[in-house]
């Protein structure tokens, strides 16, 4: 029996705006949210609500809007931390991306922990912000970068994550969710297996902290990133979660304001950990939108967004089945992916069909997603992937399906 | 953006690409890609009396890329190389008989570009910044 609709999403689409428009005369369909989500009139507002009513540079000022700027930017750091079960909220470091997190720890944990001959064990489904900085740390300090495979499944092989995290290994680092196969790899053993070497263990939680509960206490990893804006908040604010010890013995990365206790003309003290490596005036409005957005996951709750979104991959995977010379990659269970289908369509090319859509006002997006090494390792040049959020229905679904159709239509004729 | 830019014309020569392959012993061997999207246009180019006497392309990327390379490669055929040089963004558009738009206009020009830079190339001539820019 299929299971009851858990949230409104009907009441939902009513919270995000944008959602009416159209394009090309046609309703918006979008698809694209595993590059962008939408976001809802709270976040909107509550950024809005800082720039005209409190606006003021946190932390030094002695003013009234300052102390209320820096409790509501100190106040969104809390509750990202109490979001993903960090144990201490210093543990949680504001970011421009999640990008920027994966290079902060790249940068001043790698330089003072990796040494000539250490290995950097990476995934090749790995986010190219996963991998080309741990590629520069390799390249400057003679370390080795191996990558864990896939089988025929889109799931990592068990052997390789037992083989390749050996004791030359310093540091694994695995994506949560892929973005281009959707697959939810076992962050918490590879964590275990990375620990029992004595390696560190970063987890890109950039496509899973926005669609399911994702304890980092629970899963132990040493470091996690993601971003604000593929969670129902703005662009420029991203957040590393470090464990307190591992970050206390951390070097700054970027040096400035913000992050000295003293500067002297013989040198500088760092503050405590999170503000050491938040250097310079930081993204203040976009830390309070993201607090203001993980308000709103937790009231629908993510087990809800989860149960939604499984719902609609299945229907979406059951229907783009009957659509002639669709091949999805990944696992065909739900239960082991998110709601991001990759997928070719006979020997339409991916930009061509994801132009056809686009004139139906679907939005997806069409490539190599960031993901290059996967994709060769697909043996594919391109794909065009379809990625599902909360406000999206089963009837988009279905006008997705007719754009297929269409498309196919249009190239076999 | 509209399907009308998959017309007949275009899905032909993306099926059935005109001076597809190799040349023996090309005179100029040349490849770019869009790096946005990873579309790849190669070019082999014979040169004879300053002008394009043959020419091949290879390729892999989406319809208007590889039919507007195939188009190409006819138009410049027999053309002088400053003739080449003087192609330029409406000629591909011609070619193609429709504006693919903004999103897919890199699309359609990078067979232009793989071209020029092949002419350039065998010249020994710097690359000017309008054709670095067209991709």
């Amino acid at each position: 029996m299929e299971k009851l609709e858990t949230i409104n999403v009907l009441k939902i689409r009513e919270d995000f705006p944008i959602l009416k428009r159209h394009v090309n005369g046609k309703p918006l369909v979008y698809f694209d949210n595993a590059a962008t989500s939408q976001k809802p009139t709270c976040v909107i507002d509550a950024m809005d609500k800082f720039y005209l009513e409190y606006n003021a540079n946190i932390h030094r000022g002695i003013h009234k809007l300052a102390e209320e700027a820096t409790v509501a930017h100190e106040n969104a750091r809390e509750n990202v931390g109490k979001f993903i079960n960090a144990k201490h909220t210093e543990e949680i470091v504001f970011t421009r991306n999640a990008t920027e997190a994966m290079n902060l720890v790249a940068y001043a944990w790698g330089r003072t922990n990796i040494e000539k001959g250490d290995k950097i064990v990476l995934t090749i489904m790995e986010h190219h912000s996963n991998i080309v900085p741990w590629q520069l740390l390799a390249q400057e300090k003679e370390a080795q970068v191996e990558f864990i495979k896939i089988d025929q499944n889109g799931f990592l092989r068990e052997n390789e994550i037992q083989e390749l995290i050996d004791e030359k290994t310093k540091i694994v680092c695995v994506v949560h969710a892929s973005n281009v196969i959707g697959t939810i790899n076992p962050v918490k053993d590879i964590a275990k297996a990375a620990h029992r070497v004595g390696a560190l263990c970063f987890v890109d939680a950039a496509q899973s902290v926005p669609h399911m509960r994702v304890d980092a206490k629970d899963i132990d990893c040493d470091f996690m990133a993601f971003s604000g804006h593929k969670m129902l908040g703005p662009t420029g604010i991203g957040v590393l979660y470090g464990k307190r010890d591992i970050l206390e013995k951390m070097p700054p990365f970027l040096g400035g304001g913000e992050m000295i206790k003293e500067v002297h003309t013989t040198g500088a003290s760092w503050k405590e950990i999170p503000y050491k490596f938040e250097a310079g005036t930081p993204n203040i409005a976009g830390a309070i939108g993201l607090g203001a957005a993980v308000d709103y996951l937790r009231k629908i709750g993510m087990q809800n967004v989860l149960d939604h979104e499984k719902q609609i991959t299945a229907y979406a995977l059951d229907k783009m089945a009957g659509v002639k010379g669709t091949v999805v990659y990944g696992s065909k269970d739900v239960n082991r992916r998110v709601g991001v289908l990759s997928f070719n369509l006979g020997d339409i090319h991916a930009h061509d069909l994801a132009s056809i859509l686009d004139e139906d006002g679907i939005a997806v997006r069409s490539g190599h997603h960031c993901a290059q090494p996967l994709m060769e390792f697909l043996d594919i040049p391109a794909a065009t992937r379809a990625s599902f959020y909360i406000y999206n229905t089963k009837e988009e679904v279905d006008v997705f399906i007719n754009a297929l159709e269409k498309a196919r239509k249009l190239f076999d004729r | 953006m509209s399907s009308d830019i998959y017309k007949d014309i275009i899905l032909d020569y993306y099926r059935n690409p005109r001076n597809f392959g190799d040349l023996q012993d090309p005179d100029v061997r040349v490849k770019d890609s869009n790096p946005l999207c990873g579309d790849i246009i190669e070019m082999q180019l014979k040169i004879k009396d300053g002008k394009v006497e043959d020419l091949r392309f290879k390729g892999r990327g989406c319809a208007i890329s590889q039919a507007s390379a195939s188009m190409l490669t006819e138009a410049a055929k027999g053309k002088t190389l400053d003739q080449v040089k003087a192609l330029s963004k409406p000629d591909v558009l011609n070619l193609l008989g429709i504006d693919p738009g903004p999103t897919r206009i890199k699309c359609a020009l990078l067979g232009l570009k793989v071209l020029k830079l092949g002419v350039y190339g065998f010249l020994g001539q710097a690359v000017t910044d309008d054709v670095k820019q067209l991709v």
